[in-house]
């Protein structure tokens, strides 16, 4: 059952003792303490200091309060960095009173990984705590473009006391960055186009964790919202960073970095492959649709939802070639 | 016209396909008008694009395919086919519930293969899609498609007005098929235009980016026209048209493509050599 996987961690190779002192040994999803928003996910302690929370592999709907992304928090010496926001204001609030739960340390950053509503609408819980938050340079413009009809939508399903603002980034990161919170620093890396055009990946040095966020999708299929050529270009550069394991953006809290990138690079690259046959031979788009890239289909949740749309998204990039 | 500012309204209770995020239960806009709804609006749209002109249905002479569902709102696909081609003057594509719903018409040339063409639309609400086919002795004839989809005209369709314009009137074109005399082709025709709806928000200016869209393509071969197509802010983003000819000769396709600020782009393309 996925919401006791925090009680695995010693299959993961993560030592429990830790984990038992700081919770007492109880298991996180079964206190009646745990927000709605967490849909009896409870939250992992993927690595030291590290805590996420398991988003399921589910649309937005008014139950939910959109918390569908992993998203947590890693805890410094000085101050906690919250690793992706959340999905609404409601599950910015959930992790905010998940962190206050367990420190008392300053919020001193909040990172929005790039402008898909699952990951940054929850930005505003932490308004308050007056924390830097990180951002793509290019997530402010994308914000611009989209982020009030993310919101006009969000209001539709959640309701406006619990959607959530859009929140800007008050720290671009051009090209990369780094945060020391005491005893870890934490490094960003700007991708460019690739599963948006506003992507931002994240390493702890404490750990060796890899957070690609969304460049990452495991279970979960992967939407395509930026460049198909553009994202596999992109897995070559998270895979040069060597990590042996990532906090995806969904899917499990915590997994081994090179069989999920492997998983995620052939569902992009037989799209990619399949799109181009597919032009070559003037196949129209609605064959191409219909018929591309089936045999990905019991590999990933929701394919029937996002794989049609991510044909069309391939098929038009690639007519350009 | 009420109907249309209806559905300009509405338009923003809208999915956004690119980004695939809200694929949920859409509350979609006009999900639950009647059948009577539905004709009354299609009377007054069919009244004010044909006038008093009769428009009879017929289930041989035009048919509109498309997805019954469409997974993409910003670019449904769509197929019209009319199997009498060689009586078909024109035809005319309408989405009954989009904020502007006369989305195309096509008129064909002497070098037209009319048999079948197809266009990529937005497609704004759940709604009927006439195809409306003219036949060379004046008559009218119609058929419809029921569409799912929403938000096709609002929905923000890249990350920034500036990354959806680059390239604007570049074009290309691919042709299928052994040519041979006498034979027709088939052509896809492709230019890069936002095709700007009038709907879509920049959030920097708090303002709707302007309606720029392609307004009308004239597609020739060496003097003869293939086809002339009037659009609308129906069109999806970097149109795509897909027709066929019947080539005379070694002249190149010419296309002149111009959208209603005044942009005018003219291409041409070299046929491909017949086999024999």
């Amino acid at each position: 059952m996925a919401a006791h996987d925090g009680w695995r961690f010693g299959a993961r190779g993560v030592r429990s003792s830790r984990r038992e002192a700081l919770f007492g040994g109880l298991c996180l999803c079964c206190l009646p303490t745990l927000g709605r928003s967490a849909e009896g996910f409870g939250l992992d302690e993927v690595g030291p200091g590290i805590f996420v929370r398991r988003g399921p592999d589910a649309e937005a709907t008014p139950d939910n309060d959109d918390a569908i992304a992993n998203i947590g928090f890693i805890v410094g010496e000085r101050s906690v960095l919250v690793t992706e926001s959340g999905g609404s204001l409601a599950d910015g609030r959930w992790l905010r009173g998940q962190i206050r739960a367990r420190t008392d340390k300053p919020i001193s950053h909040v990172v929005l990984t790039h402008v898909h509503p699952d990951h940054c609408f929850g930005a505003e819980a932490f308004e308050a705590d007056k924390p830097v938050f990180i951002g793509h340079h290019a997530l402010r413009a994308a914000l611009d473009a989209r982020g009030e009809y993310y919101r006009t939508r969000l209001v539709e399903i959640l309701g406006a006391e619990k959607a959530g603002r859009v929140v800007y980034p008050t720290l671009e990161v051009a090209d990369g960055a780094e945060i020391d919170l005491g005893g870890r620093r934490l490094t960003f890396h700007a991708h460019g186009a690739a599963h948006t055009n506003c992507d931002l990946s994240m390493r702890d040095s404490a750990s060796g964790l890899l957070f690609p966020a969304d460049l990452l999708f495991v279970t979960r299929i992967p939407s395509l919202d930026g460049s198909l050529v553009g994202w596999l270009k992109e897995a070559e550069v998270l895979k040069a960073m060597g990590a042996e394991k990532a906090v995806p953006g969904h899917g499990p809290t915590l997994v081994a970095f090179a069989p999920a990138m492997a998983d995620l690079t052939r569902y992009l690259g037989t799209l990619r492959d399949e799109t181009r046959k597919a032009l070559a031979s003037d196949m129209p788009i609605e064959t191409a649709v219909a018929t591309l890239g089936r045999s990905e289909a019991d590999k990933w949740a929701l394919f029937d939802l996002y794989h049609g749309r991510n044909v069309t998204q391939a098929f038009k990039e690639l007519e350009w070639e | 016209m009420k109907p249309f500012t209806a559905a300009l309204a509405l338009s923003l209770a809208a999915s956004l396909p690119a980004a695939a995020l809200f694929a949920g239960p859409a509350a979609a806009a006009g999900a639950s008008d009647t059948d009577a709804e539905r004709l009354a609006r299609w009377q007054e749209i069919r009244t004010s694009i044909f006038g008093d002109k009769t428009v009879e249905p017929t289930e041989t002479l035009v048919a509109v395919e498309a997805p019954v569902r469409a997974l993409d709102a910003a670019l449904v696909p769509i197929t019209l086919t009319m199997p009498e081609k060689d009586k078909v003057a024109g035809v005319s594509l309408i989405i009954d519930d989009n904020p502007s719903p006369y989305a195309a018409n096509i008129t064909f040339g002497p070098a037209a293969d009319p048999g079948e063409i197809k266009l990529r639309v937005r497609v704004n609400n759940y709604t009927n899609v006439h195809a409306v086919v003219r036949m060379k002795d004046g008559r009218l004839f119609e058929t419809t498609k029921f569409v799912k989809a929403s938000g096709g005209c609002s929905a923000p369709m890249g990350m920034s007005d500036e990354e959806a314009m680059k390239g604007m009137g570049d074009m290309r074109m691919k042709f299928s098929g052994e040519p041979a005399p006498g034979k027709s082709t088939e052509a896809t025709l492709m230019i890069r235009h936002p095709n700007f709806s009038g709907m879509q928000m920049n959030q920097v200016t708090r303002d709707y980016t302007p309606a720029r869209y392609i307004q009308k393509v004239v597609v020739a071969q060496g003097g003869r026209n293939i086809l002339t197509l009037d659009g609308d802010i129906s069109i999806a983003s970097n149109p795509v048209i897909n027709f066929a000819f019947l080539p005379e000769g070694k002249a190149p396709v010419t296309v002149v493509a111009s959208d209603n600020q005044d942009g005018r782009w003219e291409h041409s393309f070299p046929v491909p050599a017949p086999s024999n």
